[in-house]
């Protein structure tokens, strides 16, 4: 239809600017999401313009939360950046601190004792097993289902426990020392740590019966969002987001070995497809993977000494180290700039969220409002890993 | 050792008297029973404590390996004298590269070297951050950094440098490129035609230490708001904290009771303002 | 009503009967939101809910909540369009409570037995669409609109699937009248056997289904609740209302729920008919129990189905309504013309 109306300003003030040409141009609308909105997980803001229902560009404003940690770890000590670290993704707190420890400790040429690496490591895992147990939750909650993330939830209750039970914190343990560990395991806890992965595997049955079988699900995730491994690695995504594009690659068996994954036999999960599905179903494998783990190591942890021979007031000798590692959320690393005095003189932390997030404005052209809340929540990041 | 104690669960009732109990217990342990063991913990303390061997001081100049010395050569061969410096730093092969040619660095990386994945682009201030001790009102919180410039694996020209990481998923294998920034015009080329990724990371470079990149398409604050001046990640920029407020820990110097005098004043700015980390080193000596 | 003691006017009946039914409107919205959306729910979701208002298992939740929203202030966006903002609430709950002058309880407990009882309230219910649309117009927020132009597509889609189910019904009974509809699903039979009479579930499954399907989208519930989405448009055309209007919003949904509950009830589960009573004094008093349970036991459906499933997206939405509802409604009317025609 090509009519062309004449706009008769006076008469048509009261319907509020509604210009009516050609094709029927709309004009764009702006909408703002966020910083404080449901779906974005924290103060992620972004900026979308939408033809309709349709999303012409985005652009995410981030920053919101940035608390300047680079700068903050030029003036603190080497135990006292753990403090720091142990926030930036703030829901796998024990797995942030593990590459910087592992850093200092190869700057001074101290290695941990194998059973404070085994602990390590068994933590980490743990960790990774309480991050993906809300997601699988709140993905459900992102596209509209109410009750998967209780389940999410109650079920990363069980590990939250286990955290508190060895370190003393569920969240922020700042458990790590720089040549082990603060402390030992408590009495029971090897036995405890059994009978939660038995938890988490009916767990991980009964969301993937829920919400991964579910059909609406799949409709709403399938083929959403998806990103091309060649893009993936230019931007930097990186973890499940990457191997849900199908490109096999991860830094426990792929990367400079580090912990006591060299000796573990485990399998990386990747999907093919690399949409919003995909994404999700390769985090839920590596849920029950992760258990897997766990209980492989439970089996084997070698007695010993927690803490290794370590002078009483830590001066790194200089040097620089770079230290990368799969945490839950994508590689996360730090390279570390010592100058020889107690604290680092330039750590530079590179987290998984900054580069996931960065794609979105590639990833977020021509899709749906709705998709978009999906999209977010399978991309999974944490502010705080964005913001530092 | 402490993986053989028991830990009894202390009733609430009796919970101050349990841990009085525990407390004494373990020092009979540590005075009686195991002396051997205790006097061997100061041992191994004293030894850590002891200066670096000659082989440690050394560690800097490791040679390349095998995976190091293919990637040096690849990019040798593309870039040829753009390459100025190169070094292991702990199994990862550092590569400073003339200013000029770290779009090419870019592309060769992507191209030959075949690393798809960037990891990071930032940036480093090599100059020593302003003393705060004395002028600052005795605030001797910070860690006492050295005061003449040095500079890193690969060395430096000026005080700025840009530095990132790629990494091949194919190949298993990365590099770090550095290259040397003017300090009096703080410019490099954008990666951003060969790594999209760069976008971002080039504007937080840009926020942070004002380095500029050519080609960018809009260089514009990321993380600070778009009011805001000075770049804060260089060393000359105080931290704010600091200067509106004394570090609130300083006021916390006074051992604990029952604790015994530290040596020196630094060891006990140390352990009074260390998480339990070196108080726990203190302890097992 | 003839049989009463009193002599009173037929100005009065209206009276009293008015008054049932703005009382009816609230409480039904209250039993149905504690007893689905807070304790169903909870108990799906391996929690609780309220426990302490009022004591046992925290019975007054709504009823405080009701009485916290009515004293709360009345704020209004500063650049909405006061009079449209203040009236859309009213709209929809004057469609609710339309719908239910029509409703029977019993044989003679009926505000107005219309003729076309049927069509009537189908037409009032898609009122509430108005109401919306003035809602997410008026409050002068994108989020608002944005959930308002969904509702406005949504609800108009599912109107069809709607009446579709409802006419193999009508073409069933031969009547358009709930209380004619209710009294042949009492009197009639299955197959000759009369024994509970013929309840047209039985013979209309399929439209059974559909309706309640059509009835979830009406009342935008998941998974078709795109209007409200909560995680992404916080409540969608409701955002920007507090206080009293909310309350309206809030007995206007549960209300509608209901209100079509009770239509699924009376068009095919029988209404207020019990089947071994014809009593008409006894079925007086027992038909509004025995109403409430089934109206009860269809809210239980259609709630069991909105906390378990995600959301589908707007065009998903729209295509199941016409791809998928809307074939399948013109092929019940079909078969059951033919068959109504053939037995």
């Amino acid at each position: 239809m090509s009519v062309d109306f004449a706009v008769d300003r006076q008469a048509w003030r009261h319907l509020a600017d509604a210009q009516v040409n050609v094709e029927l141009d709309t004009g764009d609308m702006i909408l703002n999401l966020g910083p404080q909105h449901p779906a974005t997980h924290g103060t992620l803001r972004l900026v979308v313009r939408l033809d309709g229902e349709r999303v012409v560009s985005a652009d995410p404003v981030i920053g919101y939360m940035h608390r300047g940690y680079e700068k903050l770890t030029e003036f603190r000590t080497y135990p006292q950046v753990t403090t720091l670290i142990n926030r930036i993704d703030w829901l796998s707190s024990f797995a942030n601190e593990v590459p910087f420890m592992h850093g200092a400790e190869l700057l001074m040429g101290i290695e941990a004792p194998p059973r404070a690496q085994y602990i390590r490591t068994i933590l980490t895992e743990l960790s990774r097993i309480a991050t993906f147990m809300l997601f699988l939750g709140e993905m459900g909650l992102q596209v509209g289902a109410l009750t998967p993330p209780f389940y999410g939830f109650r079920d990363r209750e069980h590990v939250l426990n286990l955290i508190e039970a060895a370190t003393g914190g569920r969240f922020h343990p700042n458990f790590n020392r720089i040549g082990g560990l603060k402390d030992d395991l408590p009495w029971g806890w090897v036995n405890e740590c059994r009978n939660t992965m038995k938890v988490v595997f009916d767990a991980c049955n009964i969301l993937e019966e829920l919400v991964a079988e579910n059909e609406i699900f799949g409709a709403r995730t399938r083929s959403i969002g998806i990103i091309p491994p060649e893009v993936g690695t230019g931007y930097g995504v990186s973890g499940s987001n990457l191997r849900a594009s199908g490109v096999d690659w991860d830094l426990r068996r792929d990367g400079k070995p580090y912990l006591v994954y060299p000796e573990l036999d485990f399998k990386v999960w990747t999907h093919p497809d690399g949409d919003s599905y995909a994404r999700y179903w390769v985090r839920l494998q590596e849920t029950r993977e992760a258990a897997r783990m766990v209980v492989q190591m439970l089996d084997r942890i070698p007695t010993g000494p927690i803490m290794a021979k370590v002078p009483r007031i830590i001066k790194v000798p200089e040097g620089e180290v770079w230290v990368e590692t799969e945490n839950p959320l994508g590689q996360m690393a730090y390279y570390v700039i010592s100058k020889g005095a107690t604290g680092p003189f330039r750590v530079k932390i590179r987290s998984a969220s900054f580069s996931n997030v960065s794609i979105l404005p590639w990833l977020l052209r021509g899709v749906y409002v709705p998709d978009v809340i999906t999209i977010l929540g399978s991309l999974y990041f944490i502010l705080g890993d964005i913001d530092r | 050792m402490a993986d053989d104690l028991e830990r009894e669960p202390a009733a609430d009732a009796a919970q101050e008297d349990a841990v009085a109990e525990e407390v004494s217990v373990e020092q009979q342990l540590a005075e009686t029973d195991e002396p051997a063991a205790a006097e061997q913990a100061r041992a191994d303390a004293d030894e850590a404590d002891a200066p670096p061997t000659e082989e440690q001081a050394a560690g800097e100049s490791r040679p390349l390996d095998e995976t190091e010395q293919e990637l040096l050569a690849r990019l040798e061969r593309e870039l040829g004298d753009g390459i100025v410096e190169s070094a292991d730093a702990f199994g990862m092969l550092v590569v400073r590269v003339k200013p000029d040619a770290w779009r090419r660095a870019a592309e060769v990386s992507k191209r030959e070297l075949e690393c798809d994945y960037l990891s990071f682009i930032a940036g480093i201030d090599w100059q020593p951050a302003p003393r705060e001790g004395e002028e600052a009102g005795g605030d001797t919180s910070s860690p006492v950094q050295p005061t003449e410039m040095t500079f890193g694996v690969a060395g430096s020209v000026g005080r700025l440098q840009v530095f990132a990481h790629v990494e091949s998923t194919k190949r298993r294998w990365g590099v770090t490129l550095k290259t040397d920034v003017d300090e009096r015009d703080p410019r490099a080329e954008s990666w951003v035609t060969t790594y999209p990724g760069a976008d971002w990371h080039e504007r937080e470079c840009w926020e942070m230490f004002g380095v500029a990149f050519d080609g960018h398409p809009s260089l514009r604050h990321l993380y600070l708001p778009s009011e805001f001046e000075g770049h804060p990640l260089r060393k000359d920029y105080p931290l704010l904290a600091r200067v509106v407020k004394p570090w609130p820990g300083l006021v916390d110097v006074e051992p604990m009771p029952g604790e015994e005098q530290p040596a020196d004043a630094a060891a006990s700015a140390e352990a009074d303002k260390g998480d339990g980390a070196d108080a726990d080193k203190e302890e097992s000596s | 009503m003839t049989e009463l003691a009193l002599d009173v006017g037929w100005g009065t009946i209206l009276a009293i009967k008015t008054v049932v039914v703005l009382a009816i409107i609230p409480l039904g919205a209250i039993i149905l939101g504690y007893t689905f959306l807070l304790k169903m729910m909870a108990h799906m979701q391996s929690r609780l809910g309220p426990m302490d208002p009022g004591g046992f298992h925290g019975w007054f939740q709504l009823f405080g909540d009701g009485i916290k929203f009515i004293q709360k202030e009345d704020v209004m966006p500063a650049k909405s369009d006061r009079r449209i903002f203040a009236i859309a609430p009213a709209v929809v709950v004057i469609s609710t409570f339309l719908v239910f002058l029509v409703l029977p309880t019993g044989p003679d407990l009926v505000v107005s037995d219309l003729d076309v009882g049927v069509f009537y309230a189908l037409a009032v219910s898609s009122l509430s669409v108005v109401g919306v649309l003035m809602a997410g117009w008026a409050s002068a927020n994108k989020f608002a609109l944005l959930g308002a132009l969904r509702a406005a597509a949504q609800l108009i889609a599912y109107e069809l699937p709607l009446l579709l189910a409802v006419v193999g019904v009508v073409v069933m009974a031969g009547t358009m009248s709930l209380q004619g509809i209710v009294e042949q699903q009492q009197n009639g039979a299955i197959f000759g056997w009369d024994g509970i009479g013929n309840p047209f579930v039985f013979a209309q499954i399929i439209g059974f289904v559909l309706f309640l399907v059509a009835a979830q989208a009406e009342l935008t519930q998941t998974p078709f609740d795109m209007p409200v989405a909560e995680s992404e448009l916080v409540a969608g055309y409701m955002v920007e209302y507090t206080g009293f209007r909310f309350l309206f919003f809030f007995i206007g949904e549960f209300g509608t729920a209901f209100a079509f509950a009770a239509l699924a009830a009376t068009l095919f589960l029988g209404g207020w008919a019990i089947p071994f009573v014809t009593d008409p004094g006894w079925s007086n008093v027992l038909g509004p129990i025995v109403l409430i349970t089934k109206i009860m036991l269809v809210a239980f459906l259609m709630f069991w189905v909105r906390f378990t499933y995600p959301r589908l997206r707007e065009d998903q939405l729209q295509a199941v309504a016409w791809k998928f509802l809307i074939p399948i409604g013109l092929a019940n009317i079909l078969i059951t013309g033919a068959l109504k025609v053939a037995f």
